[in-house]
């Protein structure tokens, strides 16, 4: 019988730890020297490791934080500044779950470095809540009842943050096709459809 | 004496009215702390690596190398050289260091070798399993009518081909339903906290009040040194009952290293081993009379528990609908995967899409409107009670549905292009008692309310059901309950599984609600001057019944209670002889779908779901959780199953990007109605998470094979399975 793997490696435990350190290293070289990650390191600047502390601005304040070059921004952001909104959820960011903006694009936080992420705007789920002011897309799930176990809630509302920036006046059918990068195992979508219309008819996505 | 009912309809001010979850801003925005969140200081990452193959033995561990890796903290075996291993994915070591990259590495550093065992996954395969000696007898039941004449052997035989002889119909065919897995987003695991020989562990659990005795034993203290605590839980479906293996290596080794550690699945564990619901495949043989009426019933089913776990039970098989003659068989098949886990409403699901498919397609064989079979077919519903029920949510949801418009006989409706539409049906069933549960109740002399049970919240809003019943109880705004649930430090209550917490803790706040009153009420009448039992809480009082302003406000009569606070401690009373709640729900589920012939895709059109559920506490929340199972339901209709390789026994879709799950795009018009008439009202408060997962499979099912007027037999319908199907037809047609 064959024995394709004597090693005792995982399926996931090889293509992205692998992958990450790789591209860690690429990582650390593009924040030392500001160039392009691959292009330094093809000109055979020496990649960095260990800890560096690097300043990442999330939700508008400036934050120490203490990385590697491997360190995700999802695990800067849970680990070094205690912001849990964003969700581990899958490899790869194809559930969402760990969605955060990035100079207001919606990214998975567990598919870019840290060090990448420095001079860049970031702004998590926490940033919607401030004292008892609720940002209105919160604010229509909670009536909309689109929350269950709610761990997939907060990539969500990334999620439709963006899209509504993008499609203020989205209808029905835009956002049954817009907003199909999220993935909710309790099964709120029907309750999400609603919420983010009435975001939209309240024209309150600020 | 204190009577323990529920208010009228028309007295009710927040009982079963639409109320937003009371802990919804925590969970939309971020704030709300699950156990994969709890970060305390020094807390240390733990992950595990899988065996790569599923079934083997373990000839050599080697994990020095992992030691020396920097940022690595510790390193713990968790199979011994010479263990076996029966499926992929099961743990073998766990690496424990400061940062992810650091564990990740240490991972990577693990050699383990390992000699490769023979290997069985195939749980639809009869004949294989008997070649590979992989089949065990999963219990039966024959039932006949007519009594056996003498002791002939074959009676039951030559009964059951008369019975088909006499049929109008028969109709026989093979019913699958693949596995899948539970998919909770937030994986098993937990983050332990060992100080000064006590420990506190945030499990991700759904049994908060159950596990803490769990973790004390290896640890070699007991239960009351340790605290579970769990605010929030990222999904369970009935995968986190227990304290895991994992879970206590966690507890052990943040005892052994002196620091916090925190020991989540990652995803392509998690679905290896964090649970899986079996799949079922029935070989069926059905007889009806003409008019669709089912009269004899024998099948054969195979269904496979995972290694050590337990196939589908054979008690579901007919489901709902049981005629009056059957016969059943089951075999387990044994398979090199994770023992299965209980999936919200087990084994219904798998009964429900095997059975009530066969019933369609006598409707079909007849040329029968399947609306009509199914009704006709309530004569064969076991509890004669939920009949006329039935009937009721049956005319309601064909009403929502436009059963009687949208209707054509299988496989004879219009297309559009290559697209034809359908519709189907399913009925389910499902207890929901509420389980044991205690409450405590503290009012302070200032009116302050705070509430305490060791219940959990898996989504369903468990919070928000006290703070209903006690506000409900106590006359005040929902608002004003502080309620306290998710530590095992808190009044016992049972976990939530097979819908019972809503039914349990709906019971033991409104005894410990009422009890309290009672001696609040007591206060209230001496410094009124009137009798107790006269006073009624409402509207932020306590007053007379028939007399309003013989009252005193909420907070002057806590006042009242001088300087300690009113503590009340009381147990539900589930049961026969409750008034609060009982058991015992249905329903009717009906969906339209469309089909494209030339692609095999099917997507869904409307689905309507029409449910009883007692009286209902929070009907927004109610709502929610058909509309979730509906999803769950399109899912393992249309899209998810574990798929296993049958040469090697890999999983070969564990991850989220692999393993199909309907998104936001996928669901078409839901839509869904509680029946609550008075009469279930009356019933008292019944648990729905589980019920309205059931029919989607058979309903979807019976919708697709409407539109093609051919049957894909095996669950989920994926356009290879519909192609298939059709191909097949085309072929013997």
């Amino acid at each position: 019988m064959s024995k394709p793997d004597e090693t005792g490696r995982g399926r996931s435990g090889v293509s992205r730890r692998a992958f990450l350190k790789g591209s860690g290293a690429a990582a650390a070289a593009t924040a030392m020297t500001g160039a392009p990650g691959l292009e330094a390191e093809a000109q055979g600047a020496e990649p960095v490791a260990g800890l560096t502390t690097i300043t990442l601005t999330v939700n508008g304040t400036p934050h120490k934080v203490e990385v590697e070059p491997r360190t995700t921004l999802l695990e800067a952001l849970r680990m070094g500044l205690n912001l849990t909104g964003a969700k581990p959820i899958s490899v790869d960011g194809a559930s969402g779950g760990s969605l955060v903006l990035v100079d207001d694009k919606p990214t998975s936080a567990n598919t870019v470095l840290a060090m990448d992420m420095v001079g860049k705007k970031i702004v998590t789920v926490e940033s919607l809540i401030s004292g008892d002011r609720v940002d209105a897309v919160p604010m229509a799930f909670v009536h909309h009842d689109a929350s269950q176990c709610g761990f997939c809630t907060p990539g969500f509302i990334i999620a439709v943050k963006a899209f509504l920036a993008k499609n203020p006046k989205a209808t029905e059918a835009e956002i049954r096709a817009g907003l199909n990068g999220n993935l909710c195992r309790c099964g709120t979508y029907a309750n999400i459809i609603p919420a983010v219309l009435e975001v939209v008819k309240g024209g309150g996505n600020g | 004496m204190v009577e323990y009912v529920w208010p009228s309809k028309e007295d009710s001010s927040v009982l079963g009215k639409s109320i937003d979850k009371i802990d919804g801003v925590p969970k939309c925005t971020g704030t709300a702390k699950y156990s994969y969140d709890i970060n305390p200081d020094k807390v240390a990452i733990a992950r595990a690596l899988g065996c790569p193959h599923a079934h083997a033995k373990l000839k050599s561990l080697d994990l020095s190398k992992a030691e020396k890796v920097p940022g690595v903290v510790a390193v713990s075996a968790m199979k011994k050289v010479g263990d076996e291993i029966q499926w992929q994915g099961d743990l073998i070591a766990v690496v424990v260091g400061d940062t992810e990259g650091a564990v990740a590495e240490g991972l990577d550093a693990i050699v383990a070798e390992y000699e490769q065992l023979d290997v069985f996954v195939e749980d639809a395969n009869l004949e294989a399993a008997e070649a590979a000696g992989r089949t065990a007898k999963a219990g039966g039941k024959v039932q006949l009518e007519k009594e056996p004449d003498g002791d002939d052997p074959d009676f039951e035989e030559k009964e059951l081909a008369r019975l088909f002889k006499e049929s109008a119909a028969v109709v026989e065919g093979r019913y699958g339903i693949a596995a899948i897995t539970h998919m909770c987003l937030e994986p098993h695991g937990s983050t332990c906290e060992w100080k000064d020989g006590k420990l506190t562990a945030h499990l991700s659990t759904q049994n908060v009040s159950g596990t803490a005795g769990q973790f004390a034993a290896p640890l070699k203290v007991t239960a009351d040194d340790v605290t579970v605590h769990c605010d929030y839980i990222g999904g369970g479906f009935g995968s986190k009952f227990a304290v895991d293996r994992w879970d206590s290596l966690a507890a052990q080794l943040s005892k052994d290293l002196g620091r916090p550690v925190r020991l989540m699945l990652d995803r392509d564990l998690e679905l290896k081993n964090g649970g899986a619901r079996p799949s079922g495949y029935a070989e069926s043989k059905v007889g009806a009379d003409k008019d669709g009426v089912i009269k004899v019933w024998d099948t054969h089913f195979l269904s496979a528990g995972g290694f050590g776990g337990a196939p589908v039970n054979q008690s579901v098989i007919p489901y709902v609908i049981v005629p009056p003659n059957y016969r059943r068989r089951g075999t387990n098949v044994k398979i090199n995967t994770a023992p299965v886990r209980a999936w919200r409403a087990p084994n219904h699901p798998q009964g429900c899409a095997m059975t009530q498919t066969a019933i369609d397609d006598i409707a079909a064989k007849l040329g029968l409107d399947s609306y009509d079979v199914f009704e006709r077919n309530l004569v064969n519903v076991e509890d004669k009670d939920r009949r006329g029920v039935y009937a009721e949510e049956m005319k309601i949801a064909a009403k929502l549905i436009d059963w009687k418009a949208k209707w054509h006989p299988h496989g004879k409706g219009d297309k559009k292009g290559s697209v034809v539409s359908g519709l189907g049906m399913a009925l389910h069933t499902w207890g929901g008692g509420g389980h044991p549960s205690t409450c405590m109740v503290k009012i302070h002399p200032d009116g302050g309310v705070e509430t305490f049970i060791g219940s959990q919240d898996l989504g369903t809003g468990t919070r928000t059901v006290i703070a209903i019943v006690l506000a409900e109880t106590f006359g005040l705004p929902v608002e004003a309950i502080k309620v306290n649930i998710g530590s095992s430090k808190y009044p016992a209550s049972g976990p939530s599984g097979g819908s019972t917490t809503v039914g349990g803790v709906s019971e033991s706040s409104r005894h410990a609600g009422l009890d309290a009153l009672v001696q609040l009420n007591e206060k209230v009448a001496s410094k009124l001057g009137v009798p107790a039992e006269s006073l009624v809480a409402k509207g932020g009082r306590i007053h007379a019944k028939d007399d309003a302003e013989k009252g005193l406000s909420w907070k002057e009569a806590c006042s009242l209670l001088g300087m300690s606070p009113l503590e009340v401690t009381s147990k539900g009373a589930p049961g026969r002889n409750s008034k609060l709640s009982s058991s015992g729900v249905g329903g009717v589920q009906m969906a339209e779908v469309e089909v494209d012939r030339e692609t095999g895709q099917v997507k869904m059109k409307k689905f309507v779901t029409v449910q009883d559920m007692g009286l209902v506490v929070n009907h927004k929340t109610a709502v929610s959780q058909i509309y979730g199972a509906m999803v769950m339901g399109v899912a393992y209709a249309l899209f998810e199953e574990r798929l296993m390789d049958p040469r090697t026994g890999a999983f070969l879709n564990s991850e989220i990007a692999d393993y199909r799950l309907p998104r936001l795009g996928d669901i078409g018009e839901f839509v869904v109605e509680i029946y609550e008439p008075e009469s279930e009202r009356a019933r008292g408060v019944i648990g729905l998470g589980e019920p309205p997962v059931i029919g989607p499979g058979a309903a979807i099912s019976n919708a697709v094979a409407n539109a093609l007027g051919v049957r894909v037999p095996v669950l989920p319908l994926t356009p290879k399975r519909v192609l298939d199907s059709l191909q097949l037809a085309a072929r013997n047609a």
